[in-house]
């Protein structure tokens, strides 16, 4: 029977084939964005999700600058971390490494010709952790060594010549930073597919403090001691720096942040991002639904008479009712699954137009069955939704009436 | 004989604005199973008022109607619908096919409301054109059909669920003479066949071949 109403729903769509398009096409868009966009950010999530699980839940991580803006006044104009800061955290009971990081975006040059990287220094003693979080494995020479002075691991695009001219080999050497400092290339890393990992340029700390003029931190990475309380940890070495600091309590000049609360910190603003975009191809669903509901008024009115016909032959209002709930309904499933299709190709377009030009492969679609199955659940309802008032119309008909029209 | 349509002093008033419209006033009808009953009548004397009165497709101002043993008045709309699918077949002048589907498709329409499943549907569909005559014309849609064939199938839509009155308004108003005679021997023919019939006609050569005659002037029967 309601297989019956569907063949009939279609058939009417079919019939008027360029309106039922054209009342589709709203709907499709809307599908199409909301498939696309949670698809990316699905993909987005889960990758960001994997490599915080890489990093643990034991790590802590302290860098300069305040949480939020302080009132004007307040602040304390430079902040700084420095190796006084790693000694302060070394003391503290519960740590089981320290090691201060540098990240600057610094020149490198290869025989003459200049190019900017992605310069790492790390101390020794934490270096392990930021290969495991960043996944970096060496497929050439060997990784650096403790007491390494001006050696360097380079990332896959500096040593396979996408950036420089020409490739640059293990026992290479180059200038790093302003004062073209020399360091002996021992290591290449494998393709990781985003540019800063493949343009990184990564050396031993001390070298990197005076390759590039500086004693000051980046950030500074702790790894908390198994069976302890990573938070209590992460409080213990706020107060501490604070005290030393003769900061206040909310006033800090540096952010302490466990991995947990950077993954949940990411979560949220990405939750937000996301709520934005969907909202935004919701407005859209809105105007499809809009689009359908006039498209039904007219079709009431178009088929006042048929309707008659149809009630003379034994048709209930219910079944008035049905027939053109699902009419509305079809076409927005049928709209549905065009936006389906849509969202599917754009989102899958969206992870290799990532990959190629932005050289991420964070951005890669991902296609849930709720999402397919909800999206064509969804799109169904918008369709019924919208052909309510216009199929409650076209049922509240009298027969003569009807029949009468024209 | 067994009454199966009994008209108790029904009358039909349309309101427009001021204006009092008496379409139908009085009518005492008493119809038996097997009747063959023309209406004649000049324009606008109620005839169609009166029909779509008997086929519950309206509901009278004042007045009872019987069908069988209820009172419509007591009835549901839906209860009306099932009454109008399952005991009435309609028959109009303007044929009133559905353009989008095809003769066997119209066909099938009725006995879709009554949820008979669909090989059972198609099979009677088809028996019934068959014995009007247009098989061969089964998946041609009403605009490919002359007039006197869109009839036929609206004849055979009628009968899709075997019901036991027919009512026609001018079945053959919009058919040539020739044609309309066809159409009258097929009614004849179902009469014979125990079906009830009325049927509208301003055609007096038309109403002779009914059983009986009722004339209509100015809402009221003569
Ligand atoms: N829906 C309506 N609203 C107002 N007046 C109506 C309506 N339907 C019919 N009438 C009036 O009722 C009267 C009877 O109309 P009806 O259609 O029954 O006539 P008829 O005998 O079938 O005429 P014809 O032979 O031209 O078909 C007419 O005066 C008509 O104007
Ligand atoms: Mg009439």
């Amino acid at each position: 029977m309601i297989l019956d109403y569907f063949k009939l729903g279609f058939k009417n769509i079919r019939t008027r084939r360029l309106r039922s398009w054209l009342t589709m096409l709203g709907i499709f868009i809307g599908i199409a964005a909301v498939v696309a966009l949670i698809s990316l950010g699905q993909g987005l999530q889960m990758a960001v999700t994997q490599q915080f699980q890489q990093l643990g839940k034991d790590k802590i991580f302290i860098q300069p600058g305040a949480v939020t803006m302080g009132a004007p006044g307040t602040s304390s104009g430079v902040s700084t971390l420095t190796d006084h800061d790693v000694k302060i955290i070394e003391g503290i009971r519960g740590v089981e490494r320290v090691g201060g990081a540098i990240f600057k975006i610094g020149q490198v040059e290869y025989r003459g010709e200049i190019k900017y990287g992605y310069i790492t220094g790390f101390s020794f003693e934490t270096q392990d952790l930021i290969d495991e979080a960043q996944s970096y494995k060496i497929v050439s020479g060997r990784n650096l060594k403790k007491d390494d002075k001006y050696k360097v691991v380079i990332g896959y695009g500096l040593a396979s010549g996408d950036i420089f001219q020409k490739s640059i080999k293990i026992g290479d050497k180059i200038q790093i930073g302003k004062n073209g400092q020399e360091f002996v290339v021992v290591g290449t890393l494998d393709k990781i597919g985003n540019p800063y990992d493949d343009g990184a340029v990564i050396i031993p700390l001390e070298s990197a403090q005076e390759a590039l003029n500086t004693t000051d931190y980046d950030m500074i990475t702790i790894q908390v001691k198994e069976g302890e309380d990573v938070n209590k940890v992460a409080e213990e070495i706020k107060t501490r720096l604070r005290k030393d600091r003769g900061e206040k309590e909310g006033e800090e000049d540096f952010r302490v942040q466990t991995s947990e609360q950077l993954a949940e910190t990411f979560n949220s603003i990405f939750a937000i991002v996301q709520a934005v975009f969907i909202g935004i191809a919701a407005i859209s669903l809105v105007v499809g639904g809009v689009g359908i509901m006039n498209t039904m008024y007219t079709a009431v009115l178009e088929r006042t008479r048929e309707i008659g016909i149809m009630k003379a032959v034994g048709a209930r209002n219910s079944d008035i009712l049905t027939l053109f709930l699902i009419e509305s309904g079809t076409l927005g499933l049928i709209g549905g699954v065009i936006g389906i299709i849509l969202g599917v190709l754009l989102g899958m377009g969206a992870s290799f137009f990532a990959g190629q030009a932005l050289g991420t492969n964070l951005l890669k679609a991902y296609f849930p069955a709720y999402l397919i199955v909800g999206a064509l659940l969804f799109s169904f309802a918008v369709g019924c939704a919208s052909g309510v008032l216009p199929a409650i119309q076209a049922s509240k008909l009298k027969p003569v009436d009807a029949l009468r029209y024209e | 004989m067994t009454q199966i349509l009994h008209l108790n002093n029904v009358c039909k008033t349309y309101f427009l604005g001021e204006e009092k419209v008496s379409a139908v006033r009085n009518a005492n009808i008493r119809i038996n199973k097997g009747d063959f009953i023309a209406i004649m009548g000049p324009s606008g004397s109620g005839k169609s008022t009166l029909m779509n009165l008997v086929g519950v497709l309206d509901i009278p101002t004042e007045g009872e109607i019987f069908l069988e043993q209820h009172n419509i008045a007591k009835l549901s709309e839906s209860d009306l619908a099932q009454i109008r699918g399952r005991k009435i077949g309609f028959i109009f002048q303007q044929f009133n096919l559905i353009r989008t589907l095809t003769a066997k498709e119209n066909v099938m329409l009725p006995m879709m409301f009554q949820n008979i499943p669909s090989e059972e549907r198609e099979k009677r569909a088809l028996m019934l054109l068959e014995q009007i005559g247009l098989k061969d014309r089964s998946n041609h849609r009403p605009g490919e059909l002359s007039g006197g064939q869109q009839q036929r199938v609206a004849i055979a839509r009628a009968l899709a669920n075997n019901p036991d009155m027919i009512l026609a308004d001018e079945p053959t108003g919009n058919l040539d003479s020739k044609t309309g005679h066809e159409i009258i021997l097929l009614l004849k023919n179902l009469n014979k066949k125990g079906k009830t019939i009325i049927m509208v006609t301003h055609d007096i050569n038309v109403a002779k071949e009914a059983k009986k005659i009722i004339h209509i002037v100015d809402g009221e029967i003569k």
